[in-house]
């Protein structure tokens, strides 16, 4: 087995992790400080350079999202998406809860080289202690100076601010956690505009996920190089692969972008149990695709994900034994996806409601070779025609489930 | 902080972005002593941020954290995402912590002690089972540490 040394987790695991005397001890808030002394241009060229891209589940490059920030637009805002709620997915959650300062730096020193001077940190309803954390740090760091006027002395302000969410996974997209924000409804904006043109109260908005922010500070004090010399082509750096479902050892690991599947599974995560052999892989959280055994050998990185018919999402590896129902599988997810559709547009709504009903009935053993069919046709008539990406989210399962193990929803009928 | 005229809202008032931007943080206050929001706490809110009545409702039911029925003086929300259930949690949970407490998801014992629900992922696959009791994360559940769990809720006073 390789073996890495951890560097967004390297300090989870240490006693009081969480404090700020614990952060500071090993170095943290030294990236501040040199960013600082930076000219912004030159953070943005720096972070472009790495090849940094967005973890939220969409890879979108950040330096080039900073970059699409107005230069001269007077109010820009920061808002930091904690909303972690994809199905599989654990890590953002494990970075505010023990090592909330990581994410405070990466946020200080982004709203610095963008020019904003408030940030919004938005936090999923549910995450109660990390919302402590959260505030226990931004006024900790207030303390010792790392936020309010003047910060250590660059003339650069910047105020923090957390909000709660009310349970609402539909509030984790970018636009939606925008209206939540303000204090609306859920509900996703158009795009265009994008949040860097109108954001919040329609001001310039950079939204960047917790783990993205927390590969700055390393970024800035390591360098570019260091960054992109990690990973494959189009993938760089480190990434939390959160492992779940039946194997010996489920967790976080932070891996190189690139490493293979079967690494990660085998390896890091102890394999499957019973030393059963696994029948399906959800690589990326609930929305993306559903792949076989076959598929272990690839390296976990956004354009081989994509090569292989599925996506990279979030890096939440869900492994499914051989004695999984892939019936229930589906179900299963498809009802989550019912539940949390915003109810906005009518794909989602009505076309994900009549999905779960198939497969209602066809986890029952009441369907028939029509309720198959009909749900291969509602799919792929949602499929492309929602406002938002979350109704390819919710067809993504069901149109691969239905590819790779038809003859498990054949033989219920 | 400027003013704006949000569509939507009554007759043309003039609502403070700012002070609606509050509205979430305020629903949660509004409904800590009771558990749930009462047509008075949805008043009070309306009045003090400038909406209507009805501005608001329309906001709080979209999330599930508002509830606008009472409910228990402890929550039980079980995880009843893929994960939980590939770890032989999810209705499992649901049925042994259902059992104990005579209700099913939906329902309040009628003590008034405990309400039951059924939640999708709560982001702790890598230990699962999982559940939420109010604003605690229970995680790697076992029948026994369920047992510790409500023996431990009845008991306070
Ligand atoms: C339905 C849906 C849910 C999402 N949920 C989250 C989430 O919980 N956390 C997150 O960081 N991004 C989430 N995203 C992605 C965001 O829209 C956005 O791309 C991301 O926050 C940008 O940050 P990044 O570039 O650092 O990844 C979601 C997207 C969709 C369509
Ligand atoms: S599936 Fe239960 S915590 Fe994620």
């Amino acid at each position: 087995m390789a073996q890495h040394q951890p560097v967004l987790l390297a300090n989870v695991n240490r006693p009081d992790s969480e404090k700020i005397a614990t952060y500071l001890r090993y170095g943290g808030y030294d990236a501040l400080r040199k960013a600082l002394k930076m000219p912004p241009e030159t953070i943005i060229a720096e972070v472009k350079a790495s090849g940094l891209r967005g973890r939220g589940g969409a890879g979108f490059p950040t330096g080039v999202k900073w970059d699409f920030m107005p230069k001269d637009a007077p109010v820009k805002y920061l808002a930091v998406n904690t909303d972690e709620g994809e199905p599989g997915t654990f890590k953002d959650r494990l970075i505010v809860e023990r090592d909330p300062h990581s994410i405070l730096e990466g946020v200080i020193i982004s709203a610095y080289a963008i020019g904003a001077h408030r940030a919004f940190v938005y936090i999923r309803g549910e995450f109660f202690l990390g919302v402590k954390r959260w505030i226990k740090a931004i006024s900790d760091a207030y303390q010792h100076g790392f936020l309010g006027r003047d910060i250590l002395g660059s003339g650069f302000d910047l105020d923090v601010s957390v909000h709660r969410g009310a349970g609402a996974y539909i509030c984790g997209e970018e636009t939606a956690m925008l209206e939540s924000l303000e204090g609306k409804r859920g509900v996703p904006r158009a795009k265009p505009p994008y949040p860097a043109q109108k954001g919040m109260w329609n001001k310039p908005t950079l939204v960047q996920n917790v783990e993205t922010l927390a590969n700055i500070p390393h970024i800035i004090l390591r360098g570019a190089k260091w960054h992109s010399d990690i990973g494959t082509e189009k993938s760089k750096g480190l990434k939390i692969f959160c492992v779940s479902g039946h194997v010996n050892r489920p967790g976080n690991y932070e891996l190189p972008l690139g490493t293979r599947l079967k690494e990660i599974i085998y390896e890091h995560a102890g394999g499957v149990r019973m030393g059963r052999g696994i029948k399906a892989i959800i690589p990326g959280g609930a929305s993306t695709p559903i792949i076989s055994a076959e598929m272990v050998s690839t390296p976990m990185a956004f354009e081989t994900l994509q090569a292989a018919g599925t996506a990279l999402g979030t890096g939440a590896v869900i492994v499914m034994d051989e004695t999984t129902d892939m019936v229930e599988v589906v179900r299963r997810i498809t009802r989550f996806f019912v539940h949390e559709s915003c109810g906005n547009c009518l794909p989602c709504r009505v076309g994900g409601k009549r999905m779960l009903e198939h497969l209602e009935k066809l986890a029952a053993g009441t369907g028939s070779k029509q309720d198959i069919e009909d749900l291969e046709y509602l799919a792929g008539g949602i499929r492309g025609r929602t406002f938002c990406p979350m109704g390819t989210g919710m067809v993504e399962p069901v149109l691969s489930a239905l590819r790779l193990f038809r003859d498990e929803f054949v033989k219920r009928v | 902080m400027d003013t704006q005229n949000i569509s939507g809202s009554n007759e043309g008032a003039v609502v403070d972005p700012a002070k609606r931007s509050m509205l979430l943080a305020a629903l949660y206050v509004a409904q800590e002593q009771t558990g749930y929001l009462t047509g008075d706490a949805v008043h009070q809110v309306a009045k003090r941020l400038g909406l209507t009545d009805s501005e608001v409702y329309s906001t709080a039911s979209f999330y599930t954290l508002f509830r606008m029925k009472p409910v228990g003086r402890h929550v039980i929300q079980v995880c009843e995402g893929l994960s939980c259930y590939l770890n032989d949690g999810a209705e499992r949970v649901v049925e042994y912590v259902g059992a104990k407490l005579g209700i099913r998801p939906g329902e309040t014992t009628s003590d008034g002690m405990f309400t039951l629900e059924t939640v999708q992922c709560l982001a702790s696959c890598g230990t699962a089972p999982a559940m939420r009791v109010n604003d605690r994360l229970y995680e790697n559940l076992s029948p026994a540490s369920i047992d510790d769990i409500l023996e431990r809720l009845m008991g306070e006073v």
